[in-house]
């Protein structure tokens, strides 16, 4: 089992290498002078040579290759072009919003999913389906940006039931700390809860086509167990893979979602920089956002050793 | 025309997305003769409700929000068509290669395998910040993430080919690598790729809108369904047309073309695409 860890461990950092190289000579091969495109559109000769030694652009590109590389190993970012400070202290000071939004939105999408998808598949044509698997074609069709508007219409500004934007941290109380989150959760979630639901109910309907769920409704067993016990834990693995993957989805819509909602996260920290051209953060949160995406996924490899025992070994 | 109405009956979803989508294109195509003009500015008119004069009201600068719903149709189509050709024409090429030749494979799937931990919003801002904003910078940027999409799928396409007796017998047959590849395995990705290229044009009308929405899209000044929402949000209250207008525009192009996705998907009985968001 520790062996399995470390081997998997060890595949993130060639993954994190390309990321980096990716990362690298976007920079470096972008058509124009991308120093005179961040110093803006009235910058003096001088602040564009200011910032190409700021960000080492003057030197040779092997040069600028391993010194990029030394420093992510060192855990440095590098230096905010607005703000001065390190991109790794800016990020961290901004984690708290962010990994509320997602854990939240994690936590409400896969509780939906799962129900959704289990009634669907358990009344499979009925009238609820239906309405499941329309539900889950329009969660990745309306953008993040229109539902949370949507939801900011109907339940902060007509109905005033909770807060139309921003954030309180949980330092404050969980009651303001969560009536913030509701509804940028909902907002983000929606994708993820068409995805999740839809491979929910594909994989039910697959396992309850099995003999031993025939056994199983022979022997007389109940059918919430039934459903929950010898379905839902044997369709685990597909779930808990669609689960991960879909964190990718859920990166991107947070960038989105705290715009919206003007929650003051990572996200936010990426969109101001977009107006600044401050390419030291995108490069930053890139580098950040990606690593936790691999090692989500790598999570998720884990954990199909606890759901299907064949996998372990 | 029985045989007509029976498809019809059978795949209700890849008509009622293919209409809806002729129908955006058309209202794209024509947009100078069904319009007025979508950047004129009167300011004394501003964010008026809909009226016989200004079908869906005004924004905050006084102008004509249907005219900028049906100009924005514009960038929305070119963006999601062109992403959709250019990436399956470059995964193509790479998915073959990497599929079919054993050594280009490690390299490329390892790199891709990169690319794709990127998340693609991400990836496309930095390319566009990194650049004059336009349309083509847009275009490129959102193409580059989806084509690790692309070559998976070819690649495993592929792979699944080669194996077949029918390729054993080309190769024996003494046919050259470059005819197997294009002959006798390039059919068999079509299928697939044109329900992946369905998915792909939704995923690309849906990052680029997010792109206009963030500030890192195409220049300002050309009307996009997501720049008008960033430019309305704090209008929300007194006049939610200039949001809702182009949110529903919005969903009802991605909407219809995943609807033409999934049934082309059930048509076509294809398992490998995916909708890769």
């Amino acid at each position: 089992m520790t062996g399995t860890i470390a081997r998997r461990l060890a595949s993130i950092v060639p993954v994190m290498c390309i990321v980096a190289i990716c990362v690298f000579l976007l920079l470096h091969f972008a058509p124009g002078d991308p120093a005179a495109i961040m110093a803006g559109d009235n910058a003096t000769p001088q602040n564009i040579a200011a910032i190409r030694e700021k960000l080492g652009l003057d030197q040779p590109v092997w040069r600028q290759f391993v010194v990029w590389v030394g420093n992510l190993l060192r855990g440095d970012l590098g230096t905010s072009l607005f703000w001065g400070d390190s991109v790794t202290s800016l990020i961290a000071q901004r984690a708290e919003p962010t990994l509320s939004l997602a854990l939240t939105t994690i936590a409400l999408a896969v509780v939906v999913a799962i129900t959704l998808g289990v009634v669907a598949a358990a009344r499979v044509g009925s009238l609820i389906d239906r309405v499941v698997m329309g539900f889950a074609v329009m969660g990745f069709s309306v953008p993040v940006f229109v539902v949370g508007y949507l939801l900011i219409f109907v339940f902060a500004i007509n109905l005033k039931w909770l807060p139309v934007q921003g954030y309180t941290p949980i330092s404050e109380g969980v009651g303001p700390w969560l009536q913030h989150l509701v509804l940028p959760s909902f907002a983000l979630g929606m994708a993820y809860v068409a995805l999740i639901a839809r491979i929910t109910r594909a994989t039910m309907l697959d396992v309850l086509a099995e003999d031993y769920m025939r056994t199983a409704k022979a022997k007389g067993v109940a059918a919430a167990p039934m459903l929950l016990k010898h379905a839902l834990k044997n369709a685990a693995v597909p779930i808990v893979t669609v689960v991960g993957n879909g964190v990718a989805l859920l990166i991107g819509g947070v960038v989105i979602t705290e715009t919206v909602f003007n929650i003051p996260g990572v996200g936010r920290l990426v969109v101001d920089a977009i107006a600044r051209r401050d390419y030291p953060i995108i490069q930053g949160v890139i580098m950040v956002f990606s690593g936790v995406y691999v090692l989500v996924n790598l999570l998720v490899d884990l954990s199909y050793t606890l759901f299907d025992p064949r996998i372990r070994g | 025309m029985k045989r007509l109405a029976t498809f019809c009956r059978r795949n209700p979803t890849i008509i009622i997305g293919a209409v809806l989508l002729v129908l955006v294109a058309a209202v794209a195509l024509a947009a100078p003769s069904i319009a007025g003009d979508p950047v004129a500015l009167k300011p004394i008119d501003r964010l008026q409700g809909p009226s016989a004069a200004h079908w869906l009201g005004t924004d905050f600068l006084g102008r004509d929000v249907y005219a900028r719903v049906v100009y924005g149709a514009r960038v929305s189509l070119i963006v999601g068509l062109s992403v959709a050709a250019m990436s399956i024409v470059i995964g193509l090429g790479i998915g073959l290669a990497a599929g079919y030749w054993r050594g280009v494979d490690a390299v490329v799937m390892r790199f891709m395998d990169g690319l794709m931990a990127i998340p693609a919003i991400l990836l496309a801002i930095a390319m566009v910040s990194l650049n004059r904003a336009s349309v083509w910078i847009v275009i490129v940027a959102i193409t580059i993430p989806e084509v690790p999409r692309v070559v998976r799928l070819v690649r495993s396409v592929v792979l699944t080919v080669r194996t077949l007796p029918y390729i054993e017998a080309a190769v024996s047959d003494g046919s050259p690598a470059w005819k197997i590849v294009l002959r006798h395995i390039l059919p068999s990705t079509i299928a697939p790729l044109i329900v992946q290229g369905t998915y792909i044009t939704a995923s690309a009308i849906l990052i680029e809108a997010a792109l206009s929405f963030l500030g890192a899209g195409v220049p300002p000044e050309i009307p996009t369904w997501g720049n008008m929402i960033a430019q309305s949000r704090l209008f929300i209250a007194r006049a939610p047309w200039t949001i809702f207008a182009p949110g529903t525009a919005l969903a009802m192009v991605i909407l219809s073309v995943n609807l033409l996705g999934d049934g082309l998907r059930d048509l076509l009985d294809v398992r490998l695409a995916r909708r890769m968001v």
